[in-house]
């Protein structure tokens, strides 16, 4: 078909099946809480509304944990296929915290997910109510696990190389390794806020097509408030986590910033087109002094550059539009939230722009979700575990015919299903709606 | 030969003993219980109408997902107790694996898109939640006719593996609608009697066809099998399989004039009996196997990883492993019974 090198193309098969996976247990993390704090307004209020709202809901989270088990097991093969050498050299690390993955979270998950969708008429509510959080426990725990193995592939920490393989020598160091509290703290945040907008965004579609039901009222009330809440943490967050990425991988922070020389007073590039032949960038529109604020919180504080950070770094341009993606999404997100939060606030009447706005936003926890995800993965290289094992030493070397039928293969089928998922969420809001009911 | 070097005092010699269970385990738990869902899913082509399709879905709907997790488990311990021979098993079977997860995906998600979908797109699920579930199991089958044949691409051997995921097929569809008679009422309980029958035969003729490529493969696993006196203490082994696809086809014989007077007597023995077969089948697999994880090529101990690590994944597994089979059992409990409409 082509003629591609089979590494590339099994990094890109990895890539594309990581992307299309962080969506839905990204989405189903957060609606799990979801679910849970409607079911408990049920238990509290006895008012229908809630109900109506989690049986809606469950529907959509239904659908995306689905989606995140299939796209996951096929990760759990994929391990192995497309990256023999990283179990070969860090198996012992990452074994022991993908096994704890499956034991303590994944079943637990899976199993209650039975009863908490099928299983209410035949347990008692409160059973029914515990099986929902102990399935969002479950996926808060995925992430966890999931999380410790990836930061620790960020910043590893608790192990020694014997013979070329990592032996632990602290289990505590290997999971608590430096970046993870601020990966942990930065994902769950961007889980809340996929969540948040999605459930927000959805109620506002409805209410733009006449459904001013009680149910859509309290659903889009609950997604504002929490969206509105989360981003600004989420901004302390994403801050603090930069300045951990400053200290541990300066060339993935240069990269994200645009900095080429290593400098004091150095300047925030909003905009930019960094040129890797030449090291410098091209048409850039900055702020002075403001980057040297941020990173080191001095005016005059020293960021070192791409320049000296030798050839090991990672390519500039994707890290640095990814980061200005999820940073202008991240942007938005606070102007839209707390603009409908104030709506609220003030109890006024909902006004139909801001509405159309958090429409607007109904997926955009996704975008900047994944664009952080790039900018993390892709910063992170050329090394797969940083500063131990590189990406290309990884690689599997299935043959290129193989990898280049089942890249299509798996490329088609993920297009088919996340079309069908955005179809079948808005069908399922279509044939919720109850028009002409007016509550608010 | 590598067995005389272990010392099974060390945590060297007996861990990687305790994995390779807990991954039997993993592997025997999923082929019966995602076999009894992917076996209902072949067999949703044949319910008469959406009514009763959705009635077969309903028996398996609360349990496909956590059945599933079985097939990670497995694989996972497979991956993380055992890196070498992961890579050089998924690695020879790369492509039907690619297979087996598509299936796999197929049937997930179709299971869920088929009851939210709009109802002109519902067809499209129902057939892709059959192809799915044909595939998977096809592969699946494809790909133990490749372990135990060692992995060759000799064109005798690539049609072994054909022929067992036909096999597989059957066997599945005969535990799915035994699965049915039991959770099902009506008329759909009497078609699954006739899919039972239809299927029992090949199933049987895929458990003789193991039996016999087994020990042909490798003259260490014939010695072991028909050396003096194991042959006699191993008789057991194909005399009750033999026995119980004789009771499964004695009760599917019977059954039919007693569900039609409402007697659920015995309903249960057929899937009692697959599942039966199932088990002596895997542990006379498990024997033939056993120390090798690819034939005459790796066995455990050299495919096993630091003993660190494993002594890390045992602890957690001595602690959690009973509580997942715990609520296990209780979810499966919780839906006891004929199944009921599926609806949330």
């Amino acid at each position: 078909m082509f003629d591609l090198d089979p590494h590339l193309l099994a990094r890109i098969q990895f890539a594309s099946n990581v992307t299309f996976h962080i969506l839905f247990p990204s989405l189903s993390i957060a609606l799990a809480w979801f679910l849970l704090f409607f079911k408990s307004r049920f238990m509290a209020t006895g008012a229908q509304f809630w109900m109506n709202a989690y049986q809606f809901w469950v529907k959509v989270f239904a659908l995306s944990f689905a989606l995140g088990v299939v796209s996951g097991i096929t990760m759990s093969f994929q391990f192995g296929t497309n990256w023999p050498g990283f179990m070969n050299t860090v198996g012992n690390v990452a074994g022991p915290l993908l096994a704890y993955e499956v034991l303590t979270a994944f079943f637990l998950e899976a199993t209650m997910l039975g009863i908490m969708l099928y299983g209410r008429g035949r347990v008692s509510e409160r059973i029914h109510t515990l099986a929902t959080l102990l399935v969002a426990l479950g996926t808060t725990g995925s992430a966890f696990w999931i999380l410790a193995l990836n930061s620790w592939m960020q910043t590893p920490a608790g192990f020694v190389m014997i013979d070329g393989q990592a032996h632990v020598t602290n289990w505590l160091e290997v999971i608590f390794n430096p970046s993870f509290p601020y990966k942990m703290t930065h994902m769950l945040l961007a889980s809340g806020l996929t969540g948040a907008f999605m459930v927000a965004g959805i109620s506002a579609y409805r209410w733009l097509k006449d459904d001013r039901s009680e149910e859509v009222v309290a659903t889009l009330r609950s997604g504002v408030w929490v969206a509105a809440i989360l981003i600004p943490l989420q901004i302390i967050a994403g801050d603090a986590h930069g300045l951990n990425t400053l200290e541990h991988q300066p060339a993935k922070l240069a990269a994200m910033e645009g900095i080429w020389e290593t400098q004091r007073e150095v300047p925030a590039v909003l905009f930019a087109i960094p040129d890797e032949k030449t090291q410098s960038n091209h048409f850039e529109i900055a702020i002075p002094k403001l980057a040297s604020l941020y990173l080191t919180h001095t005016w005059d504080g020293e960021v070192k550059g791409l320049k000296e950070l030798g050839r090991d770094h990672p390519p500039v341009a994707a890290v640095f539009f990814a980061f200005r993606l999820m940073v202008g999404v991240g942007l938005l997100m606070l102007f839209v939230s707390w603009s409908a939060a104030f709506m609220f606030w003030r109890n006024t009447a909902l006004k139909e722009w801001v509405i159309k706005a958090v429409y607007g936003m109904t997926f955009s926890g996704w975008l900047a979700l994944v664009a952080g995800w790039y900018v993390t993965e892709v910063g992170r290289q050329p090394w797969l575990v940083f500063g131990l094992l590189r990406t290309d030493d990884a690689a599997s070397l299935i043959t290129s015919g193989n990898i280049e039928l089942t890249l299509v293969t798996y490329l088609l089928l993920y297009l088919v299903l996340f079309t069908s998922f955005v179809t079948v969420v808005f069908h399922l809001a279509k044939k919720a709606i109850h028009p002409g009911v007016n509550h608010a | 030969m590598p067995e005389l070097a272990i010392d099974l005092t060390q945590p060297m010699g007996w861990l990687p003993i305790i994995f390779a269970g807990v991954m039997a385990l993993a592997i025997l738990a999923y082929v019966i219980l995602d076999g009894f869902d992917l076996g209902v899913g072949i067999l949703l082509r044949l319910g008469h109408d959406r009514g009763q399709k959705d009635q077969m879905i309903a028996t398996i709907g609360p349990f496909w997902d956590a059945n599933e997790t079985w097939l990670v488990l497995g694989v996972g311990v497979l991956l993380v107790a055992f890196p070498k021979a992961h890579g050089v098993i998924l690695g020879a079977l790369y492509l039907p694996v690619a297979l087996m997860l598509v299936g796999l995906t197929l049937r997930g998600v179709s299971f869920d898109f088929r009851v939210k979908a709009r109802p002109e797109h519902r067809k499209n699920w129902d057939h892709a939640f059959y192809a799915g579930s044909l595939i998977a199991s096809w592969a699946q089958g494809y790909m133990l006719g490749q372990l135990i044949t060692g992995f060759q691409s000799s064109l005798a051997n690539v049609a072994f593996g054909l022929l067992i995921g036909v096999f597989l097929i059957y066997a599945y569809r005969l535990l799915g609608a035994g699965w049915l008679i039991i959770k099902s009422v009506g008329d759909l309980q009497l078609r699954a009697v006739q899919w039972a029958k239809d299927s029992l035969w090949l199933t049987a003729a895929g458990v003789l066809a193991i039996s016999i490529a087994t020990p042909w493969v490798s003259p260490r696993i014939f010695h072991k099998w028909f050396s003096f006196p194991n042959v006699i203490m191993l008789m057991p082994i194909p005399m009750v399989t033999i026995v119980l696809f004789l009771v499964i086809a004695r009760s599917l014989h019977r059954l039919p004039s007693r569900l039609a007077l409402d007697n659920e007597y015995g309903a249960w023995i057929p899937f009692a009996a697959t599942v039966g077969v199932f088990l002596l089948s895997f542990y006379g697999l498990g024997y033939s196997l056993f120390p090798w994880l690819v034939i005459d090529q790796l066995t455990i101990w050299q495919a096993a990883s630091a003993p660190e690590a494993l002594m890390v994944i045992f602890y957690g597994v001595l602690v959690v492993f009973p509580c997942i089979v715990a609520y296990t059992v209780y979810a499966y409990r919780v839906f006891l019974g004929k199944s009921s409409a599926l609806e949330y």
